[in-house]
């Protein structure tokens, strides 16, 4: 075995701190070391989008990203997107409208969804669909998770959507629009 | 899908990162946002004894405006391009790529890096006659688009190399479209077309995505063009396909990427002559 | 729409769009999958997987792999001759051999498909486990392999199974012994070619298994929809007792067909778990199950149609050559046979026969996929019937009315031999085209035509056979089918009054947990927050059969509602015995059960069960609880139907299809929660628009998959997808109390021939009058071309694409 790595990941608010194998993907960190099996793997090729989760306040596919390199990082998934009972608005949405069938692509899809708001509070339904390119989904045929996602665009707690920021925003300033603002 | 086992460091400065890079040989590699490296390394297609990863080297992140042109830092991501509109195409043609994940992840940098000529931001650096930095145990060169570029996942870039900049001139006067031709939005391209009009066609400039094992200038629509209007672009796309040989594959033949070669230049101009 | 009358009981909750109850712990991250189930001890198996598609296996060289401190054991085929049986197939047609080669977990001295299992490593973990895999060395020695289906039937053909002389498995017809009579009569025939490719059901949760051996008890968990079915199969394969082995299926992520089998990587970690007396598991990867996940379709049809100038259709005969590929799994030959029940579509046609040839390829086998014979025959059907209105020089809607069975005709029996239940084919379609506007998209379309931009719509208006099934229909002296297919539920109302119900369905997505809890909470005057539905674990309820078919409604769910009216009827005994009433004078109302005529006299639920299980006070010789079971076999199948249409946008330059517009109005009788039924219609229709457009299982001419990732398998995402209009109308069927039928795979069945309808109509003034699916970009660019005179048109069969790709 190669010699392991320590890192030590802020998941869902939590600090956590393992000695893992440098190949460790964070999906599997995430499932296989911490138990938080909300998050899925549906492909091979980064397409599926089933394993999306947010580093640093963005959405990420974490079956492409080594657990190493979210070292120091923040990392929001599903099972952290709920304030205790009161269900985030995306996942309100979500039952409301039927937009999961059987649940698979659902967390990677409201994670995906929650990046999209960030950076778009007021989506067209074609922002939307767009906005989703990343996920596939084989039992809704998409329409009512393009629904739910507008809908909790347009809810009261809007302002709660999404993870929390970053916690260091790196050297984004510089950029002319930064992302997410 | 489980990568193969390798070492790992994760140097503070880049002067570490490319000694590291030099001491770990020929199977050592450099690590942005992995979004081509992963996927290969997940199917045994790559197996490199140590990866170097870039992200605590902040200062390869971001875009800066220096001596009329652009500095983009390697590491920053395909999402961040996108989202300054100041760099024209670039930002354009970025925002195309793959879906918000890959984009939050991907790296200008390694893009080019990869050398893939399906990838998007190649073309466009070559049709925006740009270069990029390179850094490496004997010292920083800058390397024109026009070298960088040289077969199938080849480039100029040195195996002890780091790209640490890409630099765009800045496009002022110029309009542009970048055509993406695909099947579902987030794939590849079957072919891209670049395509960038100075004035009332006192320059044009076309390069095309997939067509080829590198990026390539049409260079013959750009003669044909040159000093002429709007109207002459129809009859000038004709010869967008002139000298490439594109590789086919399940989604293309050769013959059809030569004929949308055709039909997206011509449209791509007409699109950046309007914009 | 006409109003869905509420349960006979009148709480009212059939018929509401409530919220699902299974969403809470899926939206949360709280589900349990198959691979989110963790066992103690567990260890985990990677297969070694042939990369030829026909070989002989010369040697395995495990040495290495086994020599690795993380590696408990390797295994081949060899190494497994204790099997009891192979893995099963469950069709024996009377009077119809079927060739059926020996299939094993893991092959036997040689492979027929890439992807087929050679090898197995048991590791520590699914590192270990990956990388041991690399270490097993196998040698081939590669025989000439055959992908194209109708090269296969040719004489000289490589054999994919040596000992049977031919690569044909069988033959088998039904319908009409006229018909060639009858299209001899006919004023004109119609013959087309028409491809029906090879798709995946692509469920985006990987098929996975855990196996758990201890104590001379099995439990296996696999994502299936069929957890009764496979531990009757694997307790003959593996000679382990039914009562010493169960089956779960957690929650599961997605099925569409994929998951209604038997699989040799089931059978192979139960075999290792028990050979190690350890937990094994194994999780597919995408590749995994591209390569080796039951495929769909893959149908090369030959059709005559025989119409009076008029447009009366007085004939149909369609020849099916079905590509099975390398080995016969669960009901593979079966599959294609399903379509020739409803080859007679909506019409009256006096005669219709299909005669369907068998044949195996070097290619993974197919199956069940979402439809399952039935998306074939009505993709034949209905793009024959535009096919002869073009032909005729009339409207393709015209057709379709001149020819629909009327509904007085119901119950109407058609030449296949069917007797379809109830149906209103003219009341879809007007519904239909009074969203649709006909006549001003033919004005538009003329309009568009003068710019050089090509619009076209396309129609399809099916109908299809579900509800599986009479088991004396379909059973072994019907059709052959080694089963039977009524479905079991059992309601037991607990002391306090909640009820817990257990269906022998197998749901994976579709809403059972809530449409169930609404039958039942209608029934014995509950509500659905106190009805809890438990299905997929062997040890947990009755026999079941499972879900496919779109059976889980008209069968699954009538067996619930009656146990419901089991329970509801002692529970009107012990009312009437404690209220002093006569028993047909209590009435379920508002939830209690009632003096007829005096409300203040009434029990609840709870109330009653409470005396059911502390039995003081109920009738004289009555057992005591509240706990009923029904077994329910169904009188005859269920045909739900409707009417949809596209309208597409096709670049003419680039080939590019936009699907514009899409409307649908279907009828699955009365609703028991809309909202699923929608969603059910969605995700039906980007199944078939999928297959349409965007998805084919391609092998190239030596066999390598070529489209064996996510990458090249294109499922369209949301920003492919328009937002569909869709109606419903609600004709109940006589067959069941509820009048139900059933949705599931409507959408599927009904799109690929609306669309590829609509991209024929977009093309004609372009010289285009037939284009097989999948309309890619190339297809279309390439159909164009040839049509103008320019190259020979697309390839007749992506099957068998020379090496690398389309060139
Ligand atoms: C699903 C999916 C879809 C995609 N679709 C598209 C698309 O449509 N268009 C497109 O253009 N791209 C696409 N990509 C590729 C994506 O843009 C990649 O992120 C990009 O090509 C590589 O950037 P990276 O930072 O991830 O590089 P990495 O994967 O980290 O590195 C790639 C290679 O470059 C080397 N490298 C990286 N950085 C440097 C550097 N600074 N100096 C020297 N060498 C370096 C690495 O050693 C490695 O060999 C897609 C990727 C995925 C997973
Ligand atoms: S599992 Fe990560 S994108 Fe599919
Ligand atoms: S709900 Fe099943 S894959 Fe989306």
């Amino acid at each position: 075995m190669s010699s392991t790595v320590g890192v030590r990941i802020s998941v869902n608010g939590e600090v956590r701190e393992h000695e893992v194998e440098p190949r460790l993907l964070l999906v599997h960190y995430l499932r296989d070391r911490l138990g938080l099996t909300g998050t899925h793997v549906g492909c091979d090729t980064t397409n599926c989008g089933a394993c999306t989760v947010h580093l640093n306040g963005e959405a990420v596919k974490s079956c492409t990203v080594f657990a190493v390199q979210a070292d120091g990082a923040e990392v929001t998934t599903i099972e952290g997107m709920a304030d205790g009972a009161e269900l985030h608005p995306l996942q309100e949405a979500f039952w409301k409208n039927h937009g999961l069938q059987c649940g698979y692509c659902t967390p990677g899809m409201i994670m995906a969804a929650a990046d999209l708001l960030q950076r778009n509070p007021d989506p067209s339904e074609s922002e939307v669909r767009h906005g989703l390119e990343g996920n596939l989904c084989r039992c809704t045929g998409y329409q009512n998770i393009v629904r739910a996602v507008m809908e909790a665009a347009h809810s009261p707690q809007r302002t709660t959507v999404g993870p929390p920021p970053p916690e260091k925003p790196e050297a984004r300033e510089e950029v002319g629009k930064g992302v997410g603002a | 899908m489980i990568p193969p086992e390798f070492e790992y460091t994760a140097p503070e400065s880049v002067d570490e990162a490319l000694q590291a890079l030099t001491q770990g040989g020929e199977d050592a590699k450099l690590l942005a946002g992995g979004h081509s490296l992963i996927p290969l390394m997940k199917m045994r297609l790559a197996a490199p004894s140590l990866l170097v990863d870039m992200r605590k080297l902040s200062d390869l992140r971001g875009i800066e405006r220096a001596n009329g042109g652009f500095r983009i830092g390697a590491l920053t991501t395909h999402a961040q391009v996108s989202q300054a509109s100041e760099l024209g195409v670039a930002a354009h043609a970025a925002g195309k790529i793959a879906d918000q994940q890959v984009r939050n992840r991907g790296t200008i940098g390694g893009s080019l890096a990869h050398g893939d000529s399906a990838s998007d931001m190649p073309a466009v650096l070559l049709a925006a006659e740009g270069s990029v930095v390179a850094r490496g145990p004997n010292g920083e060169r800058e390397i024109a688009a026009t070298e960088f570029f040289q077969d199938f996942f080849e480039t100029a870039l040195a195996d002890d190399e780091m790209i640490t900049e890409v630099r765009l001139p800045a496009m002022d006067g110029w309009k542009f479209a970048y055509e993406k031709f695909t099947r579902r939005a987030e794939d590849w391209a079957m072919v891209g077309v670049c395509a960038m009009v100075r004035g009332d066609f006192e320059d044009v400039r076309v390069a095309f995505t997939n067509m080829g094992g590198t990026p390539i200038r049409a260079s013959a629509v750009e003669e044909a063009l040159r000093g002429q209007g709007r109207g002459a672009i129809e009859q000038a796309a004709q010869a967008a396909a002139e000298g490439t040989d594109p590789p086919g594959d399940l989604n293309a033949t050769a013959d059809y990427k030569r004929h949308l070669a055709r039909v997206l230049t011509r449209r791509a101009l007409e699109k950046a002559a309007a914009a | 729409m006409s109003t869905v009358e509420a349960g006979p009981t009148g709480n009212g909750y059939v018929g509401q769009a409530i919220r699902r109850k299974e969403d809470p712990p899926l939206i949360t991250g709280k589900g349990r999958y198959t691979d989110d189930i963790v066992l103690p001890g567990q260890l985990w198996a990677a297969i070694i997987r042939s990369p030829e598609a026909h070989a002989r296996i010369v040697s395995i060289d495990k040495s290495a792999a086994e020599a690795r401190d993380d590696v408990r054991i390797v295994l081949t085929g060899e190494d497994m001759t204790d099997l009891q049986a192979p893995l099963p197939m469950a069709w024996v047609p009377p009077g119809v051999e079927i060739k059926t080669p020996e299939h094993w977990p893991l092959a036997r001295g040689k492979v027929c498909h890439v992807g087929d299992a050679v090898a197995v490593v048991v590791a520590d973990d699914k590192y270990a486990a990956v990388d041991a895999a690399e270490d097993v060395i196998v040698e081939y020695d590669p025989l000439p392999a055959v992908v194209d289906v109708e090269e296969a039937m040719k004489d000289g053909s490589p054999l994919v199974h040596e000992q049977f002389g031919t690569n044909i498995t069988h033959e088998w017809g039904l319908g009409s012994e006229d018909v060639e009579e009858a299209l001899a009569a006919a004023d004109v025939v119609v013959e087309r070619r028409v491809v029906n490719h090879r798709t995946a059901g692509a469920a985006i949760e990987p098929r996975a298994v855990a196996a758990d051996y201890r104590a001379g008890q099995l439990t296996l968990y696999t994502a299936t929809q069929i957890p009764h079915l496979v531990r009757l199969q694997l307790a003959g394969c593996l000679g382990i007792a039914e009562e010493h082995f169960r089956v779960v299926a957690p929650d599961v992520g997605g099925g569409f067909g994929s998951k209604l089998n038997v699989y040799g990587e089931e059978c192979l970690m139960a075999y290792l778990s028990r050979r190690l007396e350890t937990p094994v598991r194994w999780t597919a990867t995408r590749s995994e199950d591209m390569q080796a996940a039951v495929h769909g379709r893959d149908q090369v049809d030959y059709a005559r149609m025989g119409m009076k100038r008029d447009g009366t259709i007085v004939a149909l005969h369609a020849k099916l050559i079905a590509d099975l590929g390398a080995y016969q799994q669960l009901l593979t030959p079966f599959i294609p046979s399903f379509g020739a029940f409803v080859m007679s579509g909506c019409y009256k046609i006096p005669s219709v026969r299909t005669d369907i040839v068998g044949v195996f390829t070097n290619k993974f086998p197919t199956d069940a996929i979402r439809g399952a014979g039935r998306p074939e025959a009505t993709h034949l059907i209905e793009v024959m019937v535009d096919q002869a209105a073009a032909e005729l020089g009339l409207d393709p809607v015209e057709v379709r009315r001149k020819n629909f069975i009327p509904k007085e005709d119901f119950p109407a029996d058609v030449a296949p031999g069917v007797t379809y239940d109830s149906g209103d084919y003219h009341g879809s379609l007007d519904r239909l085209l009074g969203t649709l506007d006909y006549e001003g998209f033919r004005a538009e379309q003329a309009r568009a035509r003068e710019e050089g931009r090509y619009l076209g719509i396309g129609f399809s208006t099916y109908m299809e056979i579900c509800g599986l099934a009479p088991s004396r229909a379909v059973g072994p002296s019907g059709v052959g089918i080694q089963a039977g297919f009524w479905e079991s539920a059992v309601v037991r109302v607990h002391p306090s009054g909640g009820a817990t119900v257990w269906t022998g369905t197998s749901p994976h997505g579709q809403g059972h947990d809530t449409g169930f809890a609404q039958i039942v909470a209608d029934r014995i005057g509950s509500t659905p927050e106190q009805v809890e539905v438990i299905h997929g674990d062997t040890d947990r309820g009755p026999f079941g059969m499972g879900t496919y078919g779109s059976r889980s409604l008209a069968v699954g769910g009538e067996s619930v509602a009656r146990a419901a009216l089991k329970v509801a009827d002692k529970a009107k005994k012990i009312a009437a015995h404690l209220l002093e009433a006569a028993p047909d004078d209590i009435e379920l109302r508002d939830g209690r059960y009632q003096v007829k005529g005096s409300p203040d006299k009434g029990l609840t639920l709870a109330d009653i069960s409470l005396a059911a299980y502390v039995p003081e006070n109920i009738p004289d010789g009555m057992e005591p609880g509240l706990d009923e079971t029904n077994f329910y076999d169904p009188e005859n199948f269920v045909f739900p139907f409707g009417a949809h249409a596209a309208i597409v946008e096709v670049d003419a330059e680039t080939g590019k299809v936009d699907l514009k517009r899409y409307v649908c109005v279907d009828d699955c009788g009365p609703a028991i929660n809309p909202m699923l039924i929608d969603g059910q219609v969605h995700g039906g229709i980007v199944h078939g628009v999928a297959q349409a457009m965007y998805e084919q299982v391609v092998y190239d001419d030596t066999g390598q998959l070529v489209t064996g990732t996510f990458v090249d398998y294109a499922l369209p995402t949301a920003a492919e997808m328009p937002t569909f209009e869709t109606d419903r109308t609600e004709t109940p069927s006589p067959v069941n109390s509820m009048g139900v039928k059933g949705v599931g795979e409507a959408g599927t069945i009904a799109a690929s021939p609306t669309i590829v309808n609509a991209v024929t109509d977009a093309l004609r003034p372009l010289g285009v009058n037939h284009i097989d699916m999948p309309v890619t970009p190339l297809r279309v660019w390439q159909a164009i071309e040839a049509a103008q005179g320019r190259g020979s048109g697309p390839r007749a069969s992506e099957q068998g694409v020379p090496e690398g790709g389309a060139q």
